[in-house]
């Protein structure tokens, strides 16, 4: 499992790989030098572990450009149970750079997503008012532009944040400007749906549910995260209020989707239940044909004990505002989170909560 | 000789032999009695001793005796032929009526005195049965019985005609009951005649009920039903319990339907006319003809116990009482609307130049008062049910449930807890970005809440309490549940103040951070404007606050303000943290240095509760604002000239937001961090002479 974490050191610039052994409880760290500049958004290809695309800030003169581009690790990295000595600084390697999103039309790109579970080909870049969509070519060697959409209207429009939903073929992405939520077809690149005044101030960031596929988990500067069905925009399903300041990060448990962590700048990471707009409402779905009867009459009794939307834990490990929360990819039980001192903490779901899911 | 009538012979005749017949019983008694003298007479007088005299008594007792026995014996033939006599001349005289009769009966029709007739009737009606199998006599009964088949007829029209009051129709039933009409029948009949003229009283109700002509007002319309109604009803209801009083159960279950289906109907009248009332103030009217509404139905109540109309009184007039504390629920929220409206009137109203409009202290006492008056209007509106002489005030339902459950829980608990939810409300308005409430409002409405919960709940319940002596054992709402309410209402109302105000403030910090290109800037020369508009935004709320908020505590800290927390704050704390660390080289230094830090700082919670009063607020607004500041200054990227400008905007905003809040340290922790964060986004970290700001921020 890997994080990447984006760090300012100076002017140097890094990507973290971190690896943790979870039965030897060990963190290892390798240091991924990003010469193109100061890395704002990253994320890594769903089909290729080692390609990642970032977005960053070029710093020209008295200019600061924000760049996409797309990257391959060194190969040795791949692996992940390389093992490298502490000192990073002295085995710091360099990226090698696969393409630009070209940027010439477009700058500021606020953040990349790739298509999940596809092969690794199409990339989307948000860049100001612009949804663009990328084909990438010739083993990502060259991006070529597929098609665009852009956000008209009044004043300055600008993208936030945006997610690909994994439903629907991977023919949507959801994007957040100010505090609008817009849902897009990436075939046609034409809106479908819109949630205007989504939160109170800014939108921060977006998470689809994984495995109900017209929900979706907003969190902004109004400190709340505000659970939506696509299919009525009017007023949000569920509303949780429990950070003190702005919710940087919403994410989905990637297959226990009643799980959600949410991270903020009042420095604490939250763990949050949502049992009732999950698609397990009545606890994890045990099939007949697994166990004996006795075993299913236990899960229905289990299943009518009332659940409840709950915070599972608050983690208050940070000294500083949370800017990144995520779920490992590999352990469903794992996640990790990231504020603005550096600190990377990783946790568990608490055994307890792990063990009523599973059973 | 006398002369003297047959029948006084006749009479005295009687009289004699009767005497006779005692004087010959007492004699037989004596000599019975005194048997035993006799006897023991007879055995002395063998002895010789006074048997003379004995004897010699004898027959002076018995010569009376004989003589009377000769005298009747005389007597008796005569009195025999004589009684005879008399018997034949009864028996004509009988026989004469009976002929007489049809003639006499027909002559009595035609002149309607119909009692006298059925007398006539009733008197030969039993001879004429029993001498029916004689042929004359047989005539006459047929004859006899025309005629009061006409009579009975003609009866039942005048019945039926109906002209004439209650009174002679009942004295027709009477007679006609006397005819031997069959009971049940007239009963039927009766009864569809007091309903056709019941029934007319409820039309005319029905029309003055009408949708458009000006309906009398309500005290009038009861006071109709109760004269004509329920006058009628009671009349019908005593002349039949009087007329048919023989029918037993049966009757007086029909008679308690009628009872029961007209009254049903004048009840949903009278509650049609009442729920025409609902939407009146008066009060004292409603009362007035509740009042006799009730008043009127007690005596076919007490008439009728079976049919229950007192009890359906009573339960429309709890009904109407209910429906009324509603009503005045519904007045007072909507005075409480009124209010808030004026309020934002007041609050949005152009300011006059050189007139100030009202202060929110006035604009709270204004409400606050207004609210009371309408709250006192209303309590002793309701009042009037209670009133002693009121008829149903001594029901148990105004005695008990009215007083407690309506009044004090409906109307007075129910109404602060509903403006504390209206107050509320404004707390949850989705439009959190257009601020559609005025923040002045909020604090206003909070203050309020404040003021209930110190003083005007409690005030408002011993007012009630005592007004509606409530002695039921129905639950009542303890005045600290109330004041705890309120104070949570309070206590959102001014946190949400303190977020909208904190959201106004950091929305201008953030456009001017996100709007600005912090890289290509000019060299510092002023504070910027915007950091002026915030410390005058500040102080505005500063002041708007403390219009209704006491001043609060703060922490004592020095009396020389900014020099010597300026030195700390921007040479030795924060060169020392990040002037050396900006080399490629030591980054793990800053980190540290920051992290050391800040384990010794508390953590700021932003988004906390606030305390009831000035500083607190304004603590929460700032806290608010130099939060945003920081966060959007680590999104940014700075030139060096950049970094100084912050330098300067930040000195210049501890300047003067330190006296606002309870503790100042917390101001400086948060600008420092905002100063070292845009150090660290930059890549030319290059801090200004501190005497340099220093004079900048003192010039402009």
């Amino acid at each position: 499992m890997e994080d990447d974490a984006p760090v300012i050191y100076g002017l140097e610039f890094q990507i973290h790989i971190i690896d943790f052994d979870d039965e030897n409880n060990i963190i290892n760290k390798n240091v991924l030098l990003h010469q193109a500049g100061e890395i704002w958004h990253i994320s890594a290809s769903p089909a290729d572990r080692g390609v990642l695309a970032t977005c960053y800030n070029r710093t020209s003169d008295s200019k600061v450009l924000t760049c996409a581009a797309v990257w391959r690790m060194p190969k040795e990295l791949e692996s992940g149970s390389h093992e490298s000595p502490d000192d990073s600084s002295s085995t710091a390697q360099t990226l090698e750079l696969l393409c630009h999103l070209d940027n010439t039309a477009h700058s500021n790109m606020a953040c990349v997503v790739w298509e999940p579970m596809g092969d690794g080909k199409k990339i989307i870049s948000l860049a100001d008012n612009h949804i663009l969509l990328w084909d990438l070519q010739e083993s990502s060697s060259q991006a070529v532009l597929a098609s665009s959409a852009s956000l008209g209207g009044k004043g300055q429009l600008k993208f936030t944040s945006g997610r690909w939903s994994p439903h629907h073929n991977c023919t949507q992405v959801a994007t957040a400007n100010d505090t609008t939520l817009r849902g897009w077809d990436t075939r046609s690149m034409s809106q479908i749906y819109c949630i205007e005044n989504a939160h109170g101030q800014l939108v921060r960031d977006l998470d689809f549910n994984p495995n109900k596929q017209y929900y979706l988990a907003s969190c902004g500067d109004d400190c709340k995260v505000k659970f939506w069905d696509t299919r009525n925009v009017t007023e949000p399903v569920k509303t949780l209020e429990e950070h003190s300041h702005w919710v940087w990060n919403v994410r989905y448990n990637h297959s226990h989707d009643q799980l959600v962590l949410t991270g903020s700048s009042d420095s604490r990471v939250i763990l949050s239940n949502m049992v009732s707009i999950s698609s397990e409402p009545f606890g994890h779905l045990v099939d007949d044909d697994d166990i004996s009867d006795q075993e299913d009459h236990r899960s229905e009794e289990k299943s009518k004990e009332p659940l409840q939307d709950n915070v599972i834990a608050t983690y208050e490990e940070h000294e500083d505002s949370v800017y990144a929360v995520d779920w490992s990819s590999a352990d469903p039980w794992l996640f990790a989170s990231l504020s603005y001192d550096g600190r990377l903490v990783i946790n568990r779901v608490p055994r307890a909560l792990k063990y009523h899911i599973l059973l | 000789r006398r002369e003297c009538p047959l029948a006084q012979l006749m009479d005295s005749e009687t009289d004699m032999v009767r005497q006779i017949r005692a004087l010959d019983s007492d004699m037989q008694t004596l000599v019975y009695e005194n048997y035993n003298k006799f006897i023991s007479a007879t055995a002395i007088s063998p002895s010789g001793m006074d048997s003379q005299c004995c004897l010699e008594d004898i027959p002076t007792v018995q010569e009376p005796h004989t003589d009377s026995a000769r005298i009747s014996a005389t007597l008796q033939d005569r009195h025999e032929r004589i009684t005879k006599l008399a018997g034949v001349h009864a028996l004509l005289r009988k026989l004469q009526f009976l002929f007489e009769l049809p003639s006499r009966l027909t002559k009595c029709v035609e002149l309607g005195a119909y009692g006298q007739a059925v007398r006539y009737q009733g008197r030969a009606q039993a001879v004429l049965q029993q001498y029916q199998h004689l042929p004359s006599f047989r005539a006459i009964q047929d004859d006899c019985q025309v005629i009061t088949a006409r009579l009975a007829q003609q009866l039942r029209q005048r019945f039926r005609e109906g002209g004439s009051g209650a009174p002679e129709q009942a004295e027709c039933v009477e007679l006609l009951l006397a005819l031997g009409e069959p009971a049940e029948e007239l009963c039927e009949e009766f009864l569809a005649h007091a309903r056709g003229r019941l029934e007319e009283e409820l039309r005319s109700l029905e029309a003055e009920l009408g949708p458009s002509p000006p309906a009398p007002d309500v005290l009038e319309f009861t006071d109709h039903g109760g004269s004509g109604f329920v006058g009628g009803l009671c009349q019908v209801a005593a002349a039949y319990q009087e007329l048919f009083a023989a029918q037993g159960p049966a009757g007086a279950e029909r008679l308690a339907a009628f009872a029961r289906e007209l009254g049903s109907r004048y009840f949903a009248l009278v509650e049609r006319r009442l729920a025409q009332e609902q939407g009146g103030g008066d009060n004292s009217l409603l009362v007035r003809a509740l009042d006799r509404f009730h008043r009127r139905l007690r005596a076919p109540g007490a008439l009728l116990a079976a049919v229950g109309l007192a009890e359906a009184a009573t339960e429309i007039v709890e009904r109407v009482a209910r429906e009324r504390l509603g009503h005045h629920l519904q007045g007072l929220r909507a005075a409480f609307l009124g209010c808030l409206t004026d309020v934002r009137q007041a609050l949005a109203a152009p300011r006059v130049a050189g007139k100030e409009g009202p202060g929110l202290a006035e604009l709270l006492a204004n409400v606050a008062s207004s609210i009371l008056s309408h709250i006192k209007a209303s309590l002793a509106a309701v009042h009037l049910f209670t009133a002693k002489e009121v008829s149903f005030s001594n029901k148990p339902y105004f005695r008990g449930e009215f007083c407690s459950q309506g009044v004090r829980e409906g109307l007075i608990v129910g109404f602060i807890r509903s403006m504390c939810q209206t107050a509320q409300s404004f707390c949850d308005s989705p439009g959190e970005k257009g601020g559609a409430t005025p923040p002045a409002l909020l604090l206003l409405l909070s203050r309020l809440c404040l003021d209930y919960e110190t003083a005007t709940i409690s005030y408002i319940l011993t007012l009630t309490d005592e007004q509606f002596l409530v002695q039921d054992q129905f639950p009542v709402t303890p005045v600290s549940t109330l004041c705890a309410e309120a104070r949570e209402t309070a206590r959102r109302l001014l946190t949400h103040y303190v977020k909208v105000q904190g959201l106004v403030i950091s929305q201008m910090l953030r456009k001017s951070v996100e709007t600005r290109d912090w890289l290509s800037t000019l060299e510092p020369r002023n504070v910027r404007a915007v950091m002026k508009r915030v410390v005058e935004d500040t102080t505005a709320i500063d002041v708007q606050v403390g219009l209704l908020y006491e001043e609060g505590v703060r922490k004592a800290q020095s009396s020389d303000s900014s020099k010597r927390t300026f030195s700390v704050y921007s040479s030795s704390r924060q060169q020392g943290r990040y002037a050396p660390s900006y080399t490629p080289s030591a980054p793990m230094d800053t980190n540290l240095l920051s992290n050391i830090q800040k384990l010794f700082s508390e953590r700021i919670d932003v988004f906390s509760p606030v305390e009831f009063n000035k500083v607190s607020v304004l603590t929460g607004i700032i806290k608010i604002s130099l939060k945003t500041l920081l966060e959007c200054v680590r999104l940014r990227t700075f030139g060096r000239v950049g970094l100084q400008q912050v330098q300067v905007d930040c000195h210049f905003l501890q300047l003067y937001l330190w006296r606002f809040v309870a503790d100042e340290e917390l101001v400086h922790l948060l600008l420092d961090e905002v100063v070292a964060s845009a150090a660290l986004r930059c890549p030319d970290p290059v801090p200004m002479e501190p005497s340099v700001v220093e004079v900048i921020c003192e010039r402009g």
